[in-house]
């Protein structure tokens, strides 16, 4: 139980997947002009990430790994090179029934996420949470913490900066800096503020 | 022939994916400490942009709008697992480095942008072209940051020693800040900085009229 609890916190904060992995930069950087898109894609990001991980571990374990299919009959069929596609191809059916649940049972959420749910199918954080996983070889439990921590701490790196933005609409910024540059460099100083989290020791 | 350089050519400098398309960062952040490492990865990603757009355009007649995601995604997948499999018989050291990001090339925003953007619409040959294009637009960037940081922060390039530094008894002070992942974000940031200047016409709009009134005029 306090490995599961040290590898949540430790998902969040040390190993923030924007901010010291750098995933999901693109969208990370294009939708956190506003808080309250930002916040939805967070939510979303979570949903997704908390759902897509602890499947692709499932399939890691019971089909692609060396052996793994003894339950089957094939003794020693290692099909692990056909890890990324199988893993994107969880993802991209994953978003596509949450997107279809959500419209039928939520419509409101549904509403509020709008066209960010498909976009998430691109977005590295989620592909790049399945591939630690498969690295750092987690069980089920902890891919599940892993899941909704990797979510967590993306969501709320998002929502810092949009914050941050919103703030920075009242700021005389050089003309060539504008937009984008000043983002690179705002997100910069968040990542080395974050670093400072590396020394915890858990 | 003059568009077919064109194709080439205005990815890397007026239309730059990373920069002024905010496409493909998440790997030009995170690869950038040594500079063997990113021509590696900026091979890959021409690779894989290259042919995708190629296939892509091949079949794009064949394709329903409706599906099109997952035909495209399969398209990259596959190819990224060829080029990972390469890396991994040929050169495992640099695959083990570049850990997760060449499975990433797969979410890489700039693979999927273009295919979704100029290879559904275009015939083969320019679509293969905008790919090496673009994968080149994006291996400036790579390379210039990667040259950057593995000089000022190690003293190195390629390995070797250009400035030979005070721990082995020589005169450079290595910027460590420049090993570390947050620099990147400086470095581009500083990049983008300098083509605006010199483009002005990249220069994104401002929402806040009242300020660009006040910064524009003077």
């Amino acid at each position: 139980m306090e490995a599961l609890l040290s590898l949540f916190i430790k998902s969040i904060f040390i190993e923030n997947m924007a901010l010291s992995f750098f995933l999901g930069m693109c969208t990370f950087l294009a939708v956190s002009k506003k808080i309250t898109t930002a916040f939805g894609l967070g939510v979303a990001v979570v949903l997704v990430q908390s759902i897509t991980i602890p499947a692709n571990n499932l399939i890691l374990n019971l089909f692609l790994k060396p052996g793994a299919m003894s339950w089957l009959g094939f003794e020693e069929t290692d099909l692990m090179f056909l890890g990324l596609i199988s893993y994107i191809g969880v993802i991209a059916a994953m978003v596509q029934i949450l997107e279809m649940l959500l419209d039928k049972f939520f419509p409101a959420l549904y509403n509020a996420l709008g066209v960010f749910l498909p976009l998430i199918t691109v977005n590295c954080a989620i592909l790049g949470g399945s591939l630690f996983m498969v690295e750092r070889d987690y069980n089920f439990a902890e891919s599940v913490v892993y899941g909704i921590g990797s979510g967590t701490g993306w969501a709320l790196a998002i929502v810092a900066l949009a914050g941050l933005r919103e703030k920075m609409k009242y700021s005389d910024v050089p003309a060539g800096l504008r937009g984008l540059g000043i983002t690179f460099i705002t997100a910069g100083l968040m990542a080395m503020a974050f670093m400072s989290f590396s020394g915890v020791q858990l | 022939m003059a568009d077919r350089k064109k194709l080439i050519l205005d990815p890397v400098l007026n239309n730059n994916p990373v920069i002024l398309q905010t496409l493909g960062i998440c790997s030009a952040l995170a690869v950038t400490s040594s500079l063997q490492v990113s021509l590696v990865m900026c091979v890959a990603l021409t690779t894989v942009t290259a042919f995708s757009n190629l296939f892509i355009s091949m079949i794009r007649h064949h394709i329903p709008g409706s599906i099109r995601i997952i035909i495209q995604m399969v398209i990259i997948s596959s190819l990224v697992i060829v080029v990972d499999q390469v890396l991994r018989a040929f050169l495992p050291d640099i695959a083990k480095t570049l850990s997760v990001f060449v499975g990433l090339i797969i979410t890489n925003c700039i693979v999927m942008g273009r295919a979704e953007a100029y290879a559904m619409a275009n015939p083969p040959l320019p679509s293969f072209l905008d790919g090496i294009g673009n994968g080149l637009g994006y291996s400036a960037i790579l390379i210039g940051v990667a040259i950057i940081r593995e000089l000022f922060g190690a003293g190195k390039l390629m390995g070797i020693e250009i400035f030979p530094t005070v721990s082995n008894g020589g005169w450079y002070v290595p910027n460590g800040l420049l090993l570390l992942p947050p620099s990147a974000f400086f470095i581009i940031g500083g990049f983008i900085w300098i083509v605006r200047s010199w483009k002005p016409e990249q220069r994104e709009r401002v929402e806040n009229v009242i300020l660009d009134v006040q910064v524009s005029e003077h």
